[in-house]
């Protein structure tokens, strides 16, 4: 399979009372044509970041891509795109949708004017031809009276109802790559199934690739074919969803795995990860996992691991799997 | 497709009137006594600005000098002045020059300012403190000081008046919509349409101005009370209209002399003045009530 996108050594740092904090510290992934990709993390571990990097939405912010490359269908690097190019390319080529779909739509305008501003923009179709396209992405979506629809206010909708114009708006201009930053955090529970299920249609009609960002190992399991692990801004393990849920080599995925509770089982207290995510601006000296970590060596102290390529395409960054120096290999 | 047919069955039962702003704008008014009077008021003065020159009894210019300085009375519903003058007349003459000056110069003041306070909220940087730090050195002029030198430089004049009090609008205004902005810009929906590919340009005018709008609209009419003062005053102080003139404030600026003996010339035009800033000034405050959110449940 050809790789739609390509993301190498992408550092991104934010300037925070003139101290300059790095948030991505050479993040490697990429997306395949047609492939769901799910990247999982906890609060802080750089996911979101990761995402508006690949749009380069930081105007407003202090933030900035320090080096790295961001391959776009082959060799366009995102990374020496100009604005102007940029604003070509959301929307039309590479679409987002938002955690929050109470408050990413504009309460003011209605529905339909929201709608058409991405079609008016990348697919220049006259005023008509707009609406009708507009009406028929509301119906592809499951929109019940899409007509009626175009004319109203977000207040009158319910959340998961909004999610579905937002993906309408997402998917209205055939992008190639969706990013889908938790869309169904904000949701109850089968709504979160409704829309789901709603993405995973979609993504395999349009045959689109999907970056689903979340950090319920639920929705990765559900959705996911390729699963990418982020922690402190790097990516830790990256391998096949079957192979992640099945063994995870990472100390930090098996925590995260283990961390979901189970049906039928009796605990009284849920396993959980000691600690929490290190400040971006106090990161420890060596592997950032390692004073949270239950299988620590004295060299997870000294030195970071390197990106280790092991069997079934899967890749790992922890000392474990380093043999020379004493790992054990698995 | 089981659940469309259900939302569908439902909304046809409930065919209850549908929601507009408008309509919940128009009942909070009516809420507002204060405010409902005032706005009628502000209605006849509209009206009387319009079609003034045509029910004006007498000819506002035309001097009589069988009857100067006339009390109210039979004849003269509001007196004459010291040319024999109609002050009636020339009351309704001064409706429609007091309103398209003061209209006139809030709306290029609201303009400037609001073009400005989006480009500094929005953008921020070099040239947020460059619009901010230009408007902090305007306030720290009191704004009839400031009207009185732009006049000074201008010339004397009604259209000068207009320029000169738009002029020390803009920075309130720029102020007040750069403070509406920065709370917009943060909103997840300017993020959204951001991701969209929407242009600067868009953003600002479709997404952040619609925000910032309620508190343009209470600014606004806060503010034709002043431009309407402001204006007065420039003519009272003879920068503005010239003498014959019927403005509200020349006409105070030449009664003034006979403040002792005939005081009806002054306060005929005082009233006016006085009567028309304070209804712009309780719409405002009724505009605020109704469209603030934070004082809406109260």
């Amino acid at each position: 399979m050809e790789k739609l996108l390509q993301v190498e050594k992408l550092e991104t740092q934010f300037t925070k009372d003139k101290q300059k904090i790095k948030i991505l510290h050479g993040v490697n992934f990429h997306i395949h044509q047609g492939e769901v990709l799910g990247l999982v993390g906890e609060s802080g571990s750089g996911k979101s970041i990761t995402s508006l990097s690949i749009m380069k939405l930081f105007k407003g912010t202090s933030g900035e891509i320090n080096s790295g490359r961001i391959l776009f269908n082959g060799d366009e690097d995102l990374i020496n795109k100009s604005e102007t190019e940029m604003r070509k390319i959301r929307g039309k080529q590479i679409a987002m949708i938002f955690q929050e779909p109470m408050t990413s739509l504009n309460p003011v305008m209605k529905i339909g004017e929201q709608l058409l501003e991405p079609i008016r923009l990348h697919l220049g179709l006259e005023e008509k031809k707009a609406k009708e396209h507009a009406v028929s992405i509301l119906k592809k979506v499951g929109i019940p009276r899409a007509e009626e629809i175009m004319n109203e206010f977000p207040h009158q909708l319910s959340g998961g109802m909004r999610q579905r114009i937002m993906i309408a708006m997402a998917i209205s201009c055939n992008p190639q790559l969706l990013i889908a930053d938790e869309p169904s955090t904000a949701l109850d529970v089968t709504i979160q199934a409704q829309i789901l299920d709603l993405m995973k249609q979609l993504q395999q009609k349009e045959k689109m690739s999907v970056l689903l960002i979340t950090h319920d190992l639920g929705v990765v399991a559900e959705m996911c074919e390729r699963v990418v692990v982020m922690y402190a801004g790097r990516v830790v393990e990256e391998a096949d969803v079957f192979d992640l849920f099945e063994s995870p080599k990472h100390p930090y995925t098996k925590g995260l795995i283990a961390s979901v509770p189970k049906l039928g089982q009796k605990k009284e207290k849920l396993d959980s990860i000691k600690g929490n995510v290190p400040n971006p601006s106090e990161l420890p000296k060596g592997c950032k996992f390692a004073p949270r970590c239950n299988d620590v060596m004295p060299i997870c102290y000294e030195q970071e691991p390197p990106e280790l390529n092991l069997e079934n395409a899967r890749s790992c960054s922890c000392w474990l799997y380093k043999e020379e120096r004493g790992g054990i290999r698995v | 497709m089981e659940l469309s047919k259900a939302v569908n069955s439902s909304t046809t039962i409930k065919k209850e009137k549908k929601y507009s702003p408008l309509r919940e704008l128009l009942k909070n008014w009516k809420k507002q006594k204060n405010a409902l009077w005032a706005s009628l008021f502000i209605l006849l003065l509209i009206t009387v600005a319009i079609i003034g020159p045509f029910i004006a009894p007498y000819d506002p210019y035309k001097p009589d000098y069988n009857a100067m300085l006339q009390g109210p009375g039979i004849d003269h519903i509001a007196g004459t002045d010291e040319y024999g003058r109609d002050i009636f007349s020339r009351l309704l003459f001064g409706a429609r020059i007091s309103l398209t000056v003061s209209f006139l110069s809030v709306f290029l003041g609201a303009i400037g300012g609001t073009i400005l306070g989006l480009l500094s909220g929005y953008f921020g940087g070099w040239l947020d403190r460059l619009i901010m730090r230009s408007s902090d050195v305007m306030f720290a002029f009191p704004d009839i000081l400031l009207a009185i030198a732009i006049v000074a430089i201008l010339g004397p004049g009604l259209t000068n008046v207009v320029i000169a009090v738009s002029i020390f609008s803009i920075p309130s205004f720029a102020r007040l919509v750069r403070s509406s902005t920065l709370e917009a810009k943060e909103t997840v929906f300017v993020e959204a349409a951001k991701s969209m590919g929407a242009s600067h340009f868009r953003i600002m005018f479709q997404h952040i101005l619609p925000e910032t709008l309620g508190s343009l609209i209470v600014f606004i009419s806060m503010r034709i009370g002043t431009a309407i003062l402001a204006a007065s005053s420039l003519s009272f102080l003879g920068l503005g209209a010239s003498p014959e003139t019927p403005d509200w404030g020349a006409m105070l600026s030449l009664g003034r002399d006979y403040l002792g003996t005939s005081t009806h010339v002054v306060m005929m035009p005082g009233i006016a003045i006085f009567l028309t800033v304070l209804a712009f000034n309780i719409v405002g405050d009724g505009l605020r009530d109704v469209l603030d959110p934070k004082t809406k449940n109260e």
